[in-house]
Protein backbone atom coordinates (compact mmCIF):
# COMPACT_ATOMS: atom_id res chain seq x y z
CA UNK A 1 0.00 0.00 0.00
CA UNK A 2 2.48 2.84 0.68
CA UNK A 3 4.68 1.54 -1.80
CA UNK A 4 1.89 2.54 -4.19
CA UNK A 5 1.31 5.96 -2.21
CA UNK A 6 5.08 6.62 -2.72
CA UNK A 7 4.69 5.61 -6.74
CA UNK A 8 1.63 8.48 -6.86
CA UNK A 9 3.96 10.83 -5.33
CA UNK A 10 6.44 10.36 -7.70
CA UNK A 11 4.62 10.54 -10.92
CA UNK A 12 1.94 13.24 -9.25
CA UNK A 13 5.57 15.40 -8.36
CA UNK A 14 6.73 15.08 -12.17
CA UNK A 15 3.58 15.94 -13.44
CA UNK A 16 3.59 18.73 -11.68
CA UNK A 17 7.21 19.89 -12.57
CA UNK A 18 6.65 19.22 -15.87
CA UNK A 19 3.24 22.01 -15.85
CA UNK A 20 5.90 24.18 -14.34
CA UNK A 21 8.45 23.41 -17.51
CA UNK A 22 5.28 23.99 -19.65
CA UNK A 23 4.58 27.56 -18.43
CA UNK A 24 8.09 29.01 -17.94
CA UNK A 25 8.59 27.78 -21.37
CA UNK A 26 5.30 30.01 -22.10
CA UNK A 27 6.70 32.94 -20.03
CA UNK A 28 10.05 32.30 -22.42
CA UNK A 29 8.41 32.09 -25.55
CA UNK A 30 5.41 33.75 -25.69
CA UNK A 31 4.85 37.28 -27.36
CA UNK A 32 3.42 39.33 -25.31
CA UNK A 33 2.47 40.21 -21.53
CA UNK A 34 -1.30 39.00 -21.65
CA UNK A 35 -0.36 35.83 -23.37
CA UNK A 36 2.59 35.28 -20.84
CA UNK A 37 0.19 35.27 -18.11
CA UNK A 38 -1.96 33.04 -19.10
CA UNK A 39 0.49 30.65 -19.95
CA UNK A 40 1.77 31.19 -16.21
CA UNK A 41 -0.92 31.48 -14.33
CA UNK A 42 -2.69 28.05 -16.15
CA UNK A 43 0.41 26.10 -15.83
CA UNK A 44 1.76 26.68 -12.65
CA UNK A 45 -1.72 26.68 -11.37
CA UNK A 46 -2.31 22.94 -11.90
CA UNK A 47 1.68 22.32 -11.52
CA UNK A 48 1.14 23.13 -8.10
CA UNK A 49 -2.11 21.36 -7.76
CA UNK A 50 -0.43 18.12 -8.73
CA UNK A 51 2.62 18.72 -6.53
CA UNK A 52 0.64 19.59 -3.71
CA UNK A 53 -2.04 16.35 -4.49
CA UNK A 54 1.10 14.13 -4.87
CA UNK A 55 2.38 15.75 -1.29
CA UNK A 56 -0.46 14.58 0.71
CA UNK A 57 0.52 11.01 1.31
CA UNK A 58 3.78 12.20 2.63
CA UNK A 59 2.18 14.47 4.67
CA UNK A 60 1.69 13.94 8.77
CA UNK A 61 -1.40 13.47 10.17
CA UNK A 62 -4.69 15.53 9.40
CA UNK A 63 -2.90 18.67 10.18
CA UNK A 64 -0.24 18.22 7.36
CA UNK A 65 -2.87 17.40 4.84
CA UNK A 66 -4.72 20.47 5.78
CA UNK A 67 -1.55 22.81 5.76
CA UNK A 68 -0.26 21.74 2.42
CA UNK A 69 -4.07 22.30 1.35
CA UNK A 70 -4.27 26.26 2.99
CA UNK A 71 -0.75 26.20 1.39
CA UNK A 72 -2.30 25.39 -2.37
CA UNK A 73 -5.10 27.70 -1.46
CA UNK A 74 -3.03 30.60 -0.20
CA UNK A 75 -0.92 30.50 -3.07
CA UNK A 76 -3.74 30.12 -5.85
CA UNK A 77 -5.44 33.40 -4.21
CA UNK A 78 -2.71 35.68 -4.44
CA UNK A 79 -1.16 34.04 -7.73
CA UNK A 80 -4.84 34.85 -8.76
CA UNK A 81 -4.78 38.46 -7.63
CA UNK A 82 -0.94 39.15 -8.67
CA UNK A 83 -2.35 37.91 -12.34
CA UNK A 84 -5.39 40.44 -12.44
CA UNK A 85 -3.03 43.27 -11.41
CA UNK A 86 -0.46 42.63 -14.17
CA UNK A 87 -3.32 42.08 -16.36
CA UNK A 88 -4.78 45.57 -15.50
CA UNK A 89 -1.43 47.51 -15.88
CA UNK A 90 -0.35 45.61 -19.28
CA UNK A 91 -4.16 46.49 -20.58
CA UNK A 92 -3.08 50.00 -19.78
CA UNK A 93 -0.15 49.61 -22.10
CA UNK A 94 2.26 49.86 -19.23
CA UNK A 95 5.70 49.16 -20.12
CA UNK A 96 6.93 47.27 -17.41
CA UNK A 97 4.49 44.29 -17.73
CA UNK B 1 31.90 17.43 0.02
CA UNK B 2 28.95 17.86 2.74
CA UNK B 3 25.77 19.85 1.69
CA UNK B 4 27.23 22.68 4.22
CA UNK B 5 30.33 22.79 2.45
CA UNK B 6 28.88 23.21 -0.43
CA UNK B 7 26.26 25.66 0.67
CA UNK B 8 29.46 27.57 2.07
CA UNK B 9 31.30 27.87 -1.39
CA UNK B 10 27.80 28.78 -3.06
CA UNK B 11 27.94 31.65 -0.34
CA UNK B 12 31.64 32.56 -1.01
CA UNK B 13 30.36 32.92 -4.41
CA UNK B 14 27.55 35.22 -3.88
CA UNK B 15 29.74 37.87 -1.79
CA UNK B 16 31.91 37.74 -4.85
CA UNK B 17 29.56 38.35 -6.57
CA UNK B 18 27.81 41.24 -5.08
CA UNK B 19 30.89 42.51 -4.87
CA UNK B 20 32.09 42.91 -7.95
CA UNK B 21 28.41 44.12 -8.66
CA UNK B 22 28.41 47.05 -5.93
CA UNK B 23 31.98 48.36 -7.92
CA UNK B 24 31.31 47.91 -11.39
CA UNK B 25 27.17 49.43 -11.86
CA UNK B 26 26.99 52.87 -12.53
CA UNK B 27 23.77 52.97 -11.16
CA UNK B 28 23.26 53.48 -7.55
CA UNK B 29 19.89 51.04 -7.81
CA UNK B 30 22.27 48.09 -8.80
CA UNK B 31 24.67 49.19 -6.45
CA UNK B 32 22.37 48.67 -3.51
CA UNK B 33 20.93 44.99 -5.17
CA UNK B 34 24.78 43.72 -5.49
CA UNK B 35 25.31 45.26 -1.64
CA UNK B 36 22.22 42.87 -0.46
CA UNK B 37 23.62 40.03 -2.43
CA UNK B 38 26.90 40.21 -0.80
CA UNK B 39 25.14 40.70 2.53
CA UNK B 40 23.27 37.26 1.69
CA UNK B 41 26.52 35.60 0.62
CA UNK B 42 28.26 36.37 4.02
CA UNK B 43 25.17 35.52 5.96
CA UNK B 44 25.40 32.31 3.63
CA UNK B 45 28.80 31.70 4.93
CA UNK B 46 28.39 32.83 8.30
CA UNK B 47 25.37 30.25 8.69
CA UNK B 48 27.94 27.10 7.57
CA UNK B 49 29.42 27.80 10.84
CA UNK B 50 26.35 27.62 12.45
CA UNK B 51 25.70 23.98 10.38
CA UNK B 52 29.61 22.92 11.86
CA UNK B 53 28.88 23.20 15.27
CA UNK B 54 26.14 20.94 15.11
CA UNK B 55 25.29 19.28 18.51
CA UNK B 56 23.94 16.31 16.92
CA UNK B 57 21.59 15.48 19.82
CA UNK B 58 19.69 19.40 19.60
CA UNK B 59 20.29 20.78 16.52
CA UNK B 60 22.72 23.56 14.77
CA UNK B 61 24.54 26.35 16.86
CA UNK B 62 21.59 28.97 17.78
CA UNK B 63 24.11 31.74 18.12
CA UNK B 64 24.91 32.53 14.69
CA UNK B 65 21.34 31.87 13.61
CA UNK B 66 20.02 34.08 15.82
CA UNK B 67 22.96 37.13 14.64
CA UNK B 68 21.63 36.02 11.33
CA UNK B 69 19.10 37.10 11.56
CA UNK B 70 19.53 40.91 13.10
CA UNK B 71 21.89 41.01 10.48
CA UNK B 72 19.10 40.22 8.22
CA UNK B 73 16.67 42.92 9.34
CA UNK B 74 19.77 45.67 9.88
CA UNK B 75 20.76 44.96 6.40
CA UNK B 76 17.00 45.71 4.86
CA UNK B 77 16.81 48.90 7.13
CA UNK B 78 19.96 49.87 5.54
CA UNK B 79 18.54 49.36 2.34
CA UNK B 80 15.23 51.13 2.67
CA UNK B 81 17.61 53.88 4.16
CA UNK B 82 19.71 54.18 0.79
CA UNK B 83 16.54 53.59 -1.61
CA UNK B 84 14.95 56.72 0.32
CA UNK B 85 18.42 58.42 -0.73
CA UNK B 86 18.84 57.52 -3.70
CA UNK B 87 15.24 58.65 -4.73
CA UNK B 88 15.61 61.75 -2.99
CA UNK B 89 18.60 61.97 -4.89
CA UNK B 90 16.55 61.59 -7.97
CA UNK B 91 14.08 64.23 -6.75
CA UNK B 92 16.76 66.61 -6.70
CA UNK B 93 19.23 66.44 -9.34
CA UNK B 94 16.59 64.35 -12.07
CA UNK B 95 19.49 61.85 -12.11
CA UNK B 96 20.75 58.80 -10.80
CA UNK B 97 24.48 59.70 -11.43
CA UNK B 98 26.80 59.73 -8.23
CA UNK B 99 29.54 61.44 -11.08
CA UNK B 100 30.52 64.34 -8.98
CA UNK B 101 29.44 67.34 -11.05
CA UNK B 102 31.14 70.95 -10.24
CA UNK B 103 28.87 73.07 -7.76
CA UNK B 104 26.50 74.90 -9.84
CA UNK B 105 25.39 78.55 -9.45
CA UNK B 106 21.88 78.15 -6.97
CA UNK C 1 25.09 15.66 0.22
CA UNK C 2 21.98 14.99 -2.43
CA UNK C 3 20.55 16.01 -5.73
CA UNK C 4 18.53 18.80 -4.21
CA UNK C 5 21.48 20.26 -2.78
CA UNK C 6 23.30 20.59 -5.30
CA UNK C 7 19.97 21.44 -7.97
CA UNK C 8 19.70 23.92 -5.53
CA UNK C 9 22.91 25.56 -5.06
CA UNK C 10 23.34 25.40 -8.92
CA UNK C 11 19.90 27.36 -9.43
CA UNK C 12 20.88 30.13 -6.50
CA UNK C 13 24.27 30.48 -8.17
CA UNK C 14 22.39 31.05 -11.87
CA UNK C 15 19.94 33.53 -10.30
CA UNK C 16 22.98 35.49 -8.25
CA UNK C 17 24.99 35.68 -11.30
CA UNK C 18 21.96 36.85 -13.26
CA UNK C 19 21.06 39.53 -11.09
CA UNK C 20 24.24 41.23 -11.43
CA UNK C 21 24.91 40.41 -15.33
CA UNK C 22 21.55 41.71 -16.55
CA UNK C 23 21.04 45.46 -17.79
CA UNK C 24 17.48 46.22 -16.70
CA UNK C 25 16.87 47.54 -12.93
CA UNK C 26 13.41 45.45 -12.95
CA UNK C 27 14.36 42.36 -14.59
CA UNK C 28 17.65 42.34 -11.70
CA UNK C 29 15.29 42.96 -9.11
CA UNK C 30 12.92 39.91 -10.23
CA UNK C 31 16.14 38.43 -9.98
CA UNK C 32 17.02 39.12 -6.63
CA UNK C 33 13.61 38.35 -5.31
CA UNK C 34 13.99 35.04 -6.39
CA UNK C 35 17.56 34.42 -5.28
CA UNK C 36 16.47 35.34 -1.81
CA UNK C 37 13.61 33.17 -1.97
CA UNK C 38 16.03 29.96 -2.83
CA UNK C 39 18.49 31.05 -0.50
CA UNK C 40 15.38 30.76 2.33
CA UNK C 41 15.14 27.26 0.72
CA UNK C 42 18.53 26.48 1.28
CA UNK C 43 18.56 28.08 5.19
CA UNK C 44 16.18 25.13 5.93
CA UNK C 45 18.38 22.47 4.42
CA UNK C 46 21.28 24.10 6.56
CA UNK C 47 18.22 23.23 9.33
CA UNK C 48 18.08 27.28 10.72
CA UNK C 49 14.44 27.27 10.09
CA UNK C 50 14.29 30.45 11.87
CA UNK C 51 16.83 32.08 9.63
CA UNK C 52 14.44 30.89 6.56
CA UNK C 53 11.74 32.39 7.69
CA UNK C 54 13.28 36.05 8.18
CA UNK C 55 15.02 35.35 4.80
CA UNK C 56 12.09 34.82 3.03
CA UNK C 57 9.54 37.50 4.63
CA UNK C 58 12.50 40.48 5.08
CA UNK C 59 15.72 39.47 2.92
CA UNK C 60 13.14 38.89 -0.10
CA UNK C 61 10.07 40.17 0.47
CA UNK C 62 9.95 43.32 2.11
CA UNK C 63 13.64 44.15 0.41
CA UNK C 64 12.13 43.02 -2.76
CA UNK C 65 9.15 45.27 -2.60
CA UNK C 66 11.45 49.04 -1.80
CA UNK C 67 13.67 47.70 -4.82
CA UNK C 68 10.87 47.06 -7.09
CA UNK C 69 8.84 50.21 -6.29
CA UNK C 70 12.37 52.22 -6.42
CA UNK C 71 12.87 50.58 -9.64
CA UNK C 72 9.97 51.53 -11.27
CA UNK C 73 9.99 55.38 -9.76
CA UNK C 74 13.73 55.67 -11.36
CA UNK C 75 13.09 54.33 -14.77
CA UNK C 76 13.43 57.36 -16.74
CA UNK C 77 16.80 58.25 -15.13
CA UNK C 78 18.36 54.43 -16.18
CA UNK C 79 19.15 55.00 -19.77
CA UNK C 80 21.70 57.65 -19.01
CA UNK C 81 22.78 55.98 -15.71
CA UNK C 82 23.47 52.51 -17.86
CA UNK C 83 25.52 54.72 -20.56
CA UNK C 84 28.43 55.16 -17.26
CA UNK C 85 30.06 52.06 -18.12
CA UNK C 86 33.45 51.76 -16.26
CA UNK C 87 36.75 51.22 -18.12
CA UNK C 88 37.49 47.72 -18.90
CA UNK C 89 40.65 47.99 -16.79
CA UNK C 90 38.03 49.00 -13.14
CA UNK C 91 36.42 45.96 -14.47
CA UNK C 92 39.62 43.57 -14.54
CA UNK C 93 40.35 45.16 -10.98
CA UNK C 94 37.21 44.54 -9.58
CA UNK C 95 36.68 41.07 -10.81
CA UNK C 96 40.45 40.40 -9.33
CA UNK C 97 39.13 41.87 -6.50
CA UNK C 98 35.74 39.78 -6.25
CA UNK C 99 37.85 36.13 -7.03
CA UNK C 100 39.94 36.99 -4.32
CA UNK C 101 37.72 37.62 -1.72
CA UNK C 102 35.53 34.63 -2.80
CA UNK C 103 38.75 32.68 -3.01
CA UNK C 104 39.26 33.98 0.85
CA UNK C 105 36.18 33.01 2.20
CA UNK C 106 35.60 29.37 0.35
CA UNK C 107 39.08 28.69 2.40
CA UNK C 108 37.71 30.02 5.79
CA UNK C 109 34.47 27.28 4.44
CA UNK C 110 36.62 24.84 3.56
CA UNK C 111 39.01 24.83 5.95
CA UNK C 112 37.60 25.01 9.69
CA UNK C 113 39.26 25.06 13.19
CA UNK C 114 38.72 21.87 14.54
CA UNK C 115 36.78 21.07 17.11
CA UNK C 116 34.53 23.66 15.91
CA UNK C 117 34.35 26.71 18.36
CA UNK C 118 30.73 26.82 19.70
CA UNK C 119 28.96 28.44 22.47
CA UNK C 120 25.62 26.29 21.24
CA UNK C 121 26.40 23.61 24.20
CA UNK C 122 26.07 26.38 26.84
CA UNK C 123 23.48 28.06 24.64
CA UNK C 124 21.27 24.80 24.59
CA UNK C 125 21.81 24.26 28.75
CA UNK C 126 19.61 26.84 30.57
CA UNK C 127 16.69 26.23 28.32
CA UNK C 128 14.24 24.42 30.35
CA UNK C 129 14.89 26.80 33.46
CA UNK C 130 13.96 29.54 31.07
CA UNK C 131 10.61 27.41 29.86
CA UNK C 132 12.05 28.01 26.21
CA UNK C 133 12.24 25.39 23.52
CA UNK C 134 13.64 27.62 20.74
CA UNK C 135 17.49 28.39 21.25
CA UNK C 136 17.59 30.46 18.96
CA UNK C 137 14.90 33.28 20.43
CA UNK C 138 16.75 32.54 23.72
CA UNK C 139 20.18 34.13 22.35
CA UNK C 140 18.04 36.87 20.91
CA UNK C 141 15.79 37.23 24.04
CA UNK C 142 17.70 36.31 26.56
CA UNK C 143 21.26 36.15 26.23
CA UNK C 144 22.15 38.53 23.46
CA UNK C 145 18.90 40.71 24.31
CA UNK C 146 21.32 43.53 24.27
CA UNK C 147 21.65 43.19 20.68
CA UNK C 148 18.03 42.63 19.92
CA UNK C 149 16.97 45.82 22.16
CA UNK C 150 19.73 47.65 20.11
CA UNK C 151 18.48 46.32 16.91
CA UNK C 152 15.15 47.93 17.54
CA UNK C 153 16.58 51.14 18.38
CA UNK C 154 18.54 50.83 14.97
CA UNK C 155 15.18 50.03 12.86
CA UNK C 156 13.92 52.96 14.54
CA UNK C 157 16.56 55.55 13.45
CA UNK C 158 16.53 54.38 9.68
CA UNK C 159 12.64 55.07 9.97
CA UNK C 160 14.15 58.46 11.10
CA UNK C 161 16.87 58.74 8.74
CA UNK C 162 13.77 57.79 5.79
CA UNK C 163 11.41 60.46 6.92
CA UNK C 164 14.36 63.05 7.41
CA UNK C 165 14.99 62.80 3.37
CA UNK C 166 11.59 64.63 2.84
CA UNK C 167 11.51 68.09 1.27
CA UNK C 168 10.82 70.73 3.95
CA UNK C 169 7.47 71.54 2.88
CA UNK C 170 5.95 67.84 3.57
CA UNK C 171 7.13 67.49 6.98
CA UNK C 172 4.57 66.30 8.66
CA UNK C 173 2.32 65.00 5.30
CA UNK C 174 1.63 61.50 4.91
CA UNK C 175 3.97 59.48 3.22
CA UNK C 176 2.67 58.42 -0.44
CA UNK C 177 0.63 55.40 -0.98
CA UNK C 178 1.92 52.71 -3.00
CA UNK C 179 0.80 53.61 -6.14
CA UNK C 180 -2.01 51.42 -7.98
CA UNK C 181 -4.10 53.11 -10.49
CA UNK C 182 -7.74 52.96 -9.78
CA UNK C 183 -10.12 50.91 -7.46
CA UNK C 184 -8.99 47.01 -8.39
CA UNK C 185 -11.39 44.42 -8.23
CA UNK C 186 -9.55 41.59 -7.38
CA UNK C 187 -6.52 43.82 -5.28
CA UNK C 188 -9.69 44.74 -2.85
CA UNK C 189 -10.82 41.06 -2.63
CA UNK C 190 -7.44 39.89 -1.48
CA UNK C 191 -7.46 43.26 1.01
CA UNK C 192 -10.38 42.08 2.88
CA UNK C 193 -9.74 38.34 2.52
CA UNK C 194 -6.30 37.94 3.49
CA UNK C 195 -5.44 40.23 6.28
CA UNK C 196 -7.54 38.52 8.65
CA UNK C 197 -5.62 34.98 8.15
CA UNK C 198 -2.44 36.97 7.78
CA UNK C 199 -3.05 38.39 11.44
CA UNK C 200 -3.69 35.07 12.67
CA UNK C 201 -0.92 33.71 11.34
CA UNK C 202 1.42 35.99 12.58
CA UNK C 203 0.21 36.14 16.07
CA UNK C 204 0.63 31.91 15.89
CA UNK C 205 4.26 32.46 14.14
CA UNK C 206 5.31 35.07 17.00
CA UNK C 207 3.45 32.69 19.75
CA UNK C 208 5.36 29.30 18.73
CA UNK C 209 8.66 31.17 18.28
CA UNK C 210 8.95 30.07 21.79
CA UNK C 211 8.91 26.60 21.13
CA UNK C 212 9.27 26.32 17.50
CA UNK C 213 10.89 27.87 14.73
CA UNK C 214 9.47 31.37 14.54
CA UNK C 215 9.45 34.60 16.58
CA UNK C 216 8.30 38.41 16.25
CA UNK C 217 10.86 39.57 13.69
CA UNK C 218 9.08 36.21 11.42
CA UNK C 219 5.41 37.67 12.84
CA UNK C 220 6.04 41.25 12.50
CA UNK C 221 6.92 41.03 8.50
CA UNK C 222 3.75 38.97 7.99
CA UNK C 223 1.67 41.83 9.81
CA UNK C 224 3.05 44.14 8.17
CA UNK C 225 2.52 42.81 4.69
CA UNK C 226 -0.87 42.65 5.61
CA UNK C 227 -0.83 46.24 6.58
CA UNK C 228 1.19 47.21 2.80
CA UNK C 229 -1.96 45.01 1.34
CA UNK C 230 -4.49 47.15 3.13
CA UNK C 231 -2.88 50.02 1.90
CA UNK C 232 -2.03 49.15 -1.58
CA UNK C 233 -6.05 48.21 -2.02
CA UNK C 234 -6.46 52.37 -0.88
CA UNK C 235 -8.69 50.61 2.49
CA UNK C 236 -6.49 52.71 4.49
CA UNK C 237 -4.40 55.72 4.37
CA UNK C 238 -0.87 55.70 5.66
CA UNK C 239 -1.35 58.39 8.86
CA UNK C 240 0.88 61.41 9.03
CA UNK C 241 4.47 61.07 10.01
CA UNK C 242 3.00 63.73 13.52
CA UNK C 243 0.73 60.99 14.17
CA UNK C 244 0.75 60.91 17.81
CA UNK C 245 -0.59 57.22 17.77
CA UNK C 246 1.64 55.97 15.46
CA UNK C 247 4.88 57.66 17.12
CA UNK C 248 3.28 55.62 20.39
CA UNK C 249 3.42 52.64 18.86
CA UNK C 250 6.45 52.95 17.64
CA UNK C 251 8.29 53.89 20.58
CA UNK C 252 6.25 51.20 22.44
CA UNK C 253 8.23 48.15 21.21
CA UNK C 254 11.96 49.22 22.25
CA UNK C 255 10.28 51.02 25.28
CA UNK C 256 8.82 48.35 26.76
CA UNK C 257 12.24 45.92 26.07
CA UNK C 258 13.82 48.43 27.92
CA UNK C 259 11.69 49.29 30.71
CA UNK C 260 11.64 44.74 31.27
CA UNK C 261 15.86 45.21 30.73
CA UNK C 262 15.91 47.66 33.49
CA UNK C 263 13.55 46.28 35.74
CA UNK C 264 16.14 43.32 35.89
CA UNK C 265 17.98 45.28 38.21
CA UNK C 266 15.24 45.05 40.16
CA UNK C 267 14.25 41.79 40.16
CA UNK C 268 17.08 40.16 39.12
CA UNK C 269 20.48 41.73 40.10
CA UNK C 270 21.50 43.27 36.85
CA UNK C 271 20.56 44.30 33.35
CA UNK C 272 17.82 42.15 31.08
CA UNK C 273 18.31 39.55 33.31
CA UNK C 274 15.35 37.59 34.19
CA UNK C 275 14.19 36.08 37.13
CA UNK C 276 13.95 32.32 37.17
CA UNK C 277 10.71 31.40 36.63
CA UNK C 278 9.56 34.47 34.90
CA UNK C 279 11.15 34.55 31.81
CA UNK C 280 8.72 33.01 29.74
CA UNK C 281 6.35 35.60 30.58
CA UNK C 282 8.66 38.06 30.81
CA UNK C 283 9.40 37.69 26.87
CA UNK C 284 6.43 36.90 26.02
CA UNK C 285 5.46 40.11 27.36
CA UNK C 286 8.25 41.81 26.06
CA UNK C 287 7.14 40.50 21.86
CA UNK C 288 4.00 41.87 21.83
CA UNK C 289 4.97 45.61 21.76
CA UNK C 290 8.39 44.52 19.54
CA UNK C 291 5.74 42.83 17.27
CA UNK C 292 3.61 45.78 16.32
CA UNK C 293 7.11 47.77 16.16
CA UNK C 294 8.37 45.69 13.37
CA UNK C 295 5.51 45.41 11.55
CA UNK C 296 4.82 49.34 11.79
CA UNK C 297 8.81 49.97 11.01
CA UNK C 298 8.73 47.49 8.65
CA UNK C 299 5.58 48.77 6.55
CA UNK C 300 6.93 52.97 7.17
CA UNK C 301 10.61 51.91 5.66
CA UNK C 302 8.70 50.36 2.38
CA UNK C 303 6.44 53.87 2.44
CA UNK C 304 9.51 56.23 2.04
CA UNK C 305 9.52 59.70 3.37
CA UNK C 306 6.35 61.89 3.95
CA UNK C 307 5.11 62.98 0.12
CA UNK C 308 2.28 65.40 0.71
CA UNK C 309 1.37 68.46 2.16
CA UNK C 310 0.35 68.23 5.87
CA UNK C 311 -3.07 68.34 6.91
CA UNK C 312 -4.53 71.44 8.41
Amino acid sequence: MSVLLHFFTVIAVLAGAFCFLAGTLGLIRFPDALTRLHALTKADNLGLGLIVLGLLPQADGLWGVLKLLAVWLLAQFSGATVTQLIAAAAGRGDEAA
Amino acid sequence: MSAATLFGLIGAALAGLGLYGVVVHPQPLRKILAFDLLGAGVFLTFGVTARRGTLYAIGPDPVPQAMVITGIVVAFAATALAVALLLRLYAVTGGTSLATKPPEEA
Amino acid sequence: MNGVDAALALVVSLTAFWTIRVRAAFIAVAAYTGCGLLIALVWVRLRAVDVALTEAAIGAGVTGAVLIAAAARLRPAEEAANAERPARRLRAVAAALSVTVALALAVLVLLPADPAPSLGREAVAPLDDLGLGNPVTAVLMVYRGMDTLLEKLVLLLAVIGVWSLAPDRFWGGAPAAPAIAGRNGPLLLAARLLPPIGIVFAIYTVWTGASAPGGAFQGGAVLAAMWMLVLAAGLARIPAVTNRRLRLLLAAGPATFMAIALAGFLIAGAFLAYPPGLAKALIVLAEIPMVLTIALVLALLAAGPPAGEPER
